[in-house]
């Protein structure tokens, strides 16, 4: 389902077809094969091939261990599927994002900490594929930029405002010559 | 011959939509009516050309004309006729023709319900609508032609897309342009007022329901979008913050700040040239957003090469417009002398904080949908930006903005007390406190933050309807005004997305077993059996349909039909959720892969409140709706000058 989500607003039908491709799995056709039977084989394959499945985290992974498995679920959705479109290993149905389910699942068994999870999976993808972008020296406008933006305009806010109690508050704007012929023609009624 | 009269208008549509962003203009500046008179004429022409294109290939569609290519690409002579109709804009040249249709039509809206605006003011607006809509047109007919013929036909076309084969879809996108594009009319007039050198409340109350309708409408369709997600996808999530949803996203926050402070701008006359700001950025940003999605820079850098005539043709736009705009700006906005004065402690003051806060929101989405892309150019480093840092930045900045929309409709114009404010509040931050502890001890003990967005959710509708106790106490509601009702409607609206999202994302339960017909499982309280599996066949699918029995303590409670459903022109599988709600929380199963001698994939989850988000959504809307309906805004403007009396 990984060009659904992007779809969503896209609309976009010569990039719909790019965005499947993270989800098609690699395939190994079974060749050599003669005759009617291979014609059925081939059907079911290319039924395979063109198969989405809804599916992500799938029964024969989970742990028997409800809290480890909690982690675990908490872990993936953090973790970026390396071939998809911003997808987390938790939504994705590629194989990729299998392998990587279990091997946080391998680690977690293992005694790992979170952190470990994390650090193992950096190691092997780099930051990209944590979906939180660590706060390091690239990404420092990224996590700060907005603070930041809030910050100066709210500090300018306030000093107008200080600025603007020391000064006495000028007259109103004296009426134009048409507004004063309306408030004479109301006046008189 | 209809496909080629379609083409031929849009031509000539172009030609209208020429003279009618230059003459109008001339004829402004120098004060010749003639010139002026001629902008209304030709945006009603340029309105019916378009129509007149979309009808060709809305009727290439309907008919199933696959000698237009555009149809072949798109459609299928066995596809339901809704979908045939929906696959007009299911595609990049219609969606786009769909957008220039849209501008078209807001701009013949300008022209016949402009009766009391200006002559200059009218036709300046109507020449930079135009403008924008040359830009379109242009695209459409040099890059994207729908028209474009394919010879020999083929017998049959190659369908669309299953994904949006869908009734939630196939309006989303109408709705969504009609906001994106409504914003254009807001453009359109910060630019007139610009080249005119005069905001004032009048401007002001012209602008704002425009901007209010584009609001309404921008939320429908972006509600829409995650109520589809959360049906389709099958797990069960509504926001994903992705690049194309954040495109969205970015120019409703624009547009909602817009709208609150033209709000200031009519009643107290200040904060002029920061609302004129405001309605430029809330166009480029859809714009942006155009632009983010359809020319694949999002995707990957490379997919952008792939097309290079259509992005950089929006590229160029974009900065002509955004661009354009801003230098206007820079140029006129220090002529626009800003009028009442006012202590921070006062509506305005509320209305500026929800301002700030609302840009910075903005400002959150902007930089973590481009920094990836721009991080990538620069340096190379890949980065990923996912709904983890937005959970992290979004959403504690909207702490502090749910906690002030209460407080700011309690505040006086001008200057105010923050004490008794607070204290006509009493009841309602004991309300949400009290259901801070009632999430915490009751539901769920260890997510203290999901407690505490639930209480904000409830301090949001309490602290709403807590204006209107005077109001009750005294009788008067009757005379409430309807600007008043659906900014309550909208404010309380907020809470109930709240209250949806945080219930249905912290305190869902979840299942997955593989089942065999005839198997039973329990699942939070119910008993769910796998009755059986059919094959069924749809008009262009054949689909597994799985039939669960749901019971409670033994008696039949609901049966669920998950399907997975095989489009067989595509080839592509798409799931069908099975959904009962009562109101409180959806029962949602989908069905996933499987065969008879393993048995298949059922999942399931109970989604607390989860309905309330799209029904939150469909109030915020409403009270936009209501609020436009408002006697002040029906009745229009006063007017800057006496009518004049139409020449005998």
């Amino acid at each position: 389902m990984i060009g659904a989500r992007r779809l969503f607003f896209m609309f976009l039908s010569p990039l719909g077809e790019r965005l499947g491709e993270g989800v098609r799995r690699p395939l190994t056709l079974p060749l050599p094969l003669a005759g009617e039977r291979s014609l059925k084989a081939l059907c079911c394959v290319l039924l395979l091939l063109f198969t989405l499945p809804a599916l992500a985290v799938e029964p024969s992974e989970i742990l028997p261990d409800p809290a480890l498995e909690t982690r675990a679920r908490e872990i993936g959705r953090a973790l970026r599927c390396v071939v998809c479109q911003n997808q987390s290993i938790d939504d994705s149905s590629a194989e990729v994002a299998r392998d990587m389910r279990r091997a946080v699942r391998e680690r977690l068994t293992a005694g790992d900490s979170d952190g470990d999870v994390f650090a193992y999976m950096v190691a092997r993808y780099g930051d990209y594929v944590l979906l939180k972008p660590p706060f390091k020296a690239g990404t420092l406008i990224l996590w700060l930029g907005a603070p930041f933006l809030l910050l100066v305009a709210g500090a300018a806010l306030l000093l107008a405002a200080r600025r603007r109690r020391h000064t006495p508050i000028a007259a109103p704007k004296p009426l134009d010559e048409e507004e004063r012929r309306r408030l004479d023609a109301l006046l008189k009624g | 011959m209809i496909p080629e009269l379609g083409h031929f208008s849009l031509i000539l549509a172009l030609a209208v939509a020429l003279v009618q962003g230059t003459l109008p203009l001339v004829g402004a500046s120098r004060g010749d009516l003639r010139l002026m008179a001629l902008g209304r004429t030709a945006a009603l022409t340029q309105a019916f050309l378009v129509l007149l294109a979309f009808g060709a290939l809305t009727q290439a569609y309907v008919t199933s004309d696959f000698s237009v290519l555009n149809v072949v690409d798109n459609s299928h002579s066995a596809k339901p006729l809704l979908y045939k109709i929906s696959g007009v804009w299911g595609n990049h040249e219609g969606s786009m023709l769909l957008w220039a249709l849209i501008l078209a039509l807001f701009g013949a809206a300008v022209a016949v319900f402009g009766n009391n605006l200006p002559d200059t003011l009218r036709s300046r607006v109507l020449a930079i609508q135009a403008l924008i809509g040359v830009g379109f047109l242009a695209f459409l007919l040099f890059t994207s032609n729908p028209f474009q013929r394919v010879f020999p036909a083929p017998p049959d076309g190659n369908g669309l897309n299953p994904l949006l084969q869908d009734p939630g879809l196939a309006f989303h996108p109408p709705l969504l342009y009609l906001g994106y594009v409504g914003f254009s009319v807001t453009y359109a007039f910060a630019v007139a007022a610009l080249l005119e050198g005069r905001v004032d409340a009048a401007w002001a109350r012209w602008v704002r329901p425009w901007a209010l309708a584009a609001w309404c409408f921008l939320t429908l369709g972006i509600a829409l979008g995650s109520w589809w997600a959360y049906y389709i996808l099958g797990w069960g999530g509504f926001w994903f913050w992705d690049p194309v949803e954040n495109a969205s996203l970015m120019p409703w926050l624009a547009g909602t700040a817009l709208l609150h402070s033209a709000i200031v701008v009519e009643k107290r006359d200040a904060l002029k040239s920061w609302t004129v700001l405001l309605a430029l950025l809330a166009f480029s940003l859809s714009l942006l957003g155009t632009f983010l999605v359809r020319s694949g820079v999002l995707t990957s850098v490379h997919a952008f090469a792939q097309d290079p005539a259509r992005g950089m043709f929006i590229l160029a736009f974009l900065l002509f417009v955004t661009g354009g705009g801003l230098a206007l700006y820079a140029w006129r906005a220090p002529q626009l002398q800003g009028g009442g004065l006012f202590q921070p402690v006062s509506r305005e003051g509320a209305l500026i904080l929800n301002n700030l806060l609302l840009c910075t929101l903005a400002a959150t989405v902007l930089l973590g949908t481009l920094y990836p892309l721009f991080l990538d150019l620069l340096t190379g480093n890949k980065v990923s930006v996912g709904p983890p840092f937005f959970n992290a930045t979004f959403v504690p900045l909207c702490a502090p903005l749910f906690a002030a929309l209460c407080v700011g409709p309690f505040l006086g114009w001008k200057r105010a007390e923050l004490w008794p404010a607070l204290m006509r509040l009493r009841v309602a931050l004991v309300v949400s406190l009290a259901a801070i502890v009632v999430a915490m001890t009751m539901i769920d003990s260890r997510s203290t933050l999901a407690a505490l967005a639930f209480g904000f959710g409830v301090w949001l509708i309490v602290g709403s309807l807590a204006s209107l106790t005077d109001r009750v106490r005294s009788g008067t509601l009757r005379t409430l005004p309807r600007s008043t009702l659906g900014m309550v409607i909208a404010h309380a609206s907020l809470g109930v997305v709240v209250l949806g999202s945080v219930a249905t994302s912290s305190w869902n339960t979840e299942l997955m077993h593989t089942m065999k017909p005839g198997d039973r499982i329990d699942f939070a309280g119910y008993s769910v059996q796998l009755e059986r599996m059919d094959e069924v066949r749809g008009p262009n699918y054949i689909a597994e349909r799985a039939t669960l029995a749901v019971s409670v303590g033994g008696k039949p409670y609901t049966v669920l039909q998950p399907e997975r459903r095989l489009f067989t022109v595509q080839r592509r599988q798409v799931a069908e959720t099975a959904i009962q709600t009562n109101g409180l929380r959806d029962f949602y199963a989908t069905l996933g892969e499987g065969n008879p001698q393993q048995g298949w994939v059922i999942r399931l989850y109970l989604n607390p409140l989860a309905p309330w988000i799209w029904l939150g959504a469909a109030l915020c809307a409403l009270g936009g709706f209501v609020s436009l309906s408002d006697r002040r805004l029906r009745i229009g403007a006063p007017s800057r000058k006496p009518a004049l009396q139409p020449a005998e």
